[in-house]
């Protein structure tokens, strides 16, 4: 096993960008006064020509990313993601997604794992608004090294994507030496078939501790992390609710619109089960601690592996 | 090659009835705005960018958003007139599978650069186009059109604040001011004078001219090839339903096709002046 880095995703996103641009040249990034926190500043300290400030102005930035992606140009908008998806979507929708053009745009501090600035902040719709516009590739990477190359499939794929960053900095657990990046291909992390785990994002590691604890009670969970959330590795999905015959999903996100539902909307039209839904339980987040708030909406070891043990014994 | 006036003035009277064709097949879209800047996409496409209409997407061509997207029935026009594609089109404008969108689609349509609608969010398109052009050291110049009312958008000003800071002085914002929007006129609305010192303000060299003057829309541009380190804005003052006597100034013809009796009228008297023109030519 590879040594464990703990890294913020954002973090790991920002190295992927100036190690894509080395080789290829057409790659712009802009950022809304953020770049500290999105940490596009790495690229922007190496790339300074092809860095743009746009200032806080997030709807003229994806507009002035559309217009570069026009002329050729692979642009990368980057902001919170409350902001690029939020008070960008009509931007994003219209001048991005309805053209089809060549623009990725990253959503940082996703999740309420941005913790103390609080709900404002915490962007728990991000998937959920990007995922309903047609043509726009969703992504949620879990670790350093899935960030990593997610990004750089992000920038190879043509056509516009969305690619979720976290604020926190999480261990990792993929190993580099093996570790392989399909864009829209889920991996699975752990075999069994008592029930089946479908995580994405930063909870993936927790939801992984969880199912490896539960080994020891005799529980044996399939762990499968979705990094691609458009789209959706139907086939994988498919096999677990056949195989597994129950579902728990868990996700740092509204339990409305996001992993939940895209899982659901697979196993409802393919293989009806029962899916339970860890997630932000459609209502606000709110200030605090990352950790204490990851463990107080049940997104740790802990809470995940509490639903697993529920879940198979009522089964 | 320049053409003359009177030849622009004639193209621009075809381009008018094409919107009034266009729309009346469609029985919807906006005449009233696309008559107000017919003018401006003639003069742009005939006598000032270097585009080719046998290679739409030619790298090296200087580029057109229409950021008052619904304004693109006489912008089609134009572009058929210019050979981007068959006149015909126009007649299935808004129709179920047509090439021809209610507003601008850049998948669909050769000559369209970037598809637009939503108002405000052209200009930032445009203002990306023209970044992208200094990036590359290219000499491609990029216009766009927005109307009066669209800079109500609170986004037309984030763009004109990274044009004016990005020192694009290859991006020409033209506004077309015919004075009215859907709900009345725009002073009455939410009014947005004085637009020059507002513009002047947010860091452009501006000029004031009578949009339906080719003379003066040609010095404009001229002079605005002359300015450097800064975006240029042309506001246009212009009359909305030009050159359809009933349409002229009316609020009502913002967003409404010509019933059978209408179009008649109105055909008749843009076909009138097309013959006036080519008898003087």
């Amino acid at each position: 096993m590879a040594k464990v880095v703990c890294k913020a995703t954002r973090e790991s996103f920002g190295i992927a960008l100036c190690e894509m641009a080395k080789t290829n040249k057409d790659i712009i990034v802009l950022d809304a006064d953020l770049a500290a926190a999105t940490k596009t500043s790495i690229f922007g300290k190496e790339y300074p020509e092809r860095f743009k400030d746009c200032g806080i102005a997030e709807g003229n930035m994806m507009g002035v990313a559309a217009g570069l992606a026009a002329a050729g140009k692979i642009p990368v908008a980057a902001s919170f993601a409350m902001f690029s998806t939020g008070r960008a979507y009509e931007q994003i929708r219209n001048s991005i997604a309805y053209p089809n053009l060549n623009v990725k745009i990253a959503g940082s501090h996703a999740g309420i794992s941005t913790g103390e600035d609080g709900a404002t902040h915490q962007c728990i719709e991000d998937i959920a608004l990007m995922r309903t516009l047609p043509g726009m590739t969703v992504l949620c990477p879990a670790d350093h090294y899935e960030m990593m190359e997610a990004t750089k499939a992000a920038l190879k794929h043509r056509g516009p994507v969305y690619i979720r960053l976290g604020r926190l900095a999480i261990d990792s657990f993929n190993d580099p030496d093996t570790y392989k990046f399909e864009l829209g291909k889920g991996i699975t992390l752990h075999e069994g078939n008592d029930i089946a785990v479908i995580a994405s994002g930063l909870v993936v590691n927790e939801a992984r501790k969880a199912v490896n604890a539960l080994e020891s009670e005799g529980i044996n969970a399939r762990l499968i992390n979705i990094h691609t959330i458009k789209p959706i590795d139907r086939e994988i999905i498919v096999k677990a609710a056949k195989e597994c015959g129950q579902i728990i999903t868990v996700e740092e996100h509204n339990v409305i619109g996001g992993l939940a539902d895209a899982v659901c909307e697979v196993t409802s039209s393919e293989c009806p089960v029962k899916v339970t839904r860890i997630g932000v339980q459609d209502e606000f987040g709110f200030s605090g601690p990352a950790w204490e708030l990851l463990e107080k909406f049940g997104f740790t070891e802990t809470g995940i592996a509490k639903v697993i043990r529920e879940t198979v014994n009522n089964k | 090659m320049a053409e003359s006036y009177k030849k622009l003035e004639l193209l621009a009277a075809k381009a008018r009835l094409g919107a009034i064709i266009g729309t009346y097949h469609a029985k919807s879209g906006h005449p009233g705005g696309s008559l107000s800047a017919a003018d401006i996409y003639t003069y742009l496409y005939f006598n000032e960018m270097n585009v080719k209409s046998d290679d739409p997407e030619w790298a090296d061509r200087d580029r057109f958003v229409l950021s008052k997207g619904h304004c693109c029935p006489s912008l089609y026009a134009v572009l058929a007139l210019k050979g981007f594609f068959d006149w015909s089109e126009l007649e299935s404008l808004r129709h179920v599978g047509a090439m021809l969108q209610g507003h601008p689609d850049m998948k669909t349509t050769p000559g369209i650069d970037m598809s637009s609608g939503s108002l405000g969010q052209g200009v930032s398109a445009a203002c990306g186009m023209a970044f992208a052009g200094k990036l590359d050291n290219k000499d491609y110049r990029v216009y766009t059109v927005l109307g009066d009312g669209e800079c109500e958008e609170g986004q037309v000003w984030e763009a004109a604040m990274f044009a004016a800071h990005n020192k694009l002085d290859n991006l020409v914002f033209f506004v077309d001011q015919n004075g009215l929007q859907i709900d009345g006129t725009v002073a009455e609305v939410c009014g947005i004078e004085p637009l020059d010192k507002k513009f002047e303000s947010f860091g452009f060299e501006v000029e004031k001219i009578d949009g339906h003057s080719f003379e003066e829309i040609e010095k404009a541009l001229n002079k605005a090839k002359t300015v450097k380190g800064k975006p240029f804005a042309i506001l246009a003052k212009t009359v909305k339903g030009k050159g359809v006597s009933f349409m002229e100034n009316e609020v009502g013809w913002h967003g409404k096709a010509c019933n059978d009796e209408e179009f008649k009228v109105a055909t008749a008297e843009l076909e009138a002046q097309i013959a006036r023109l080519e008898a003087e030519l």
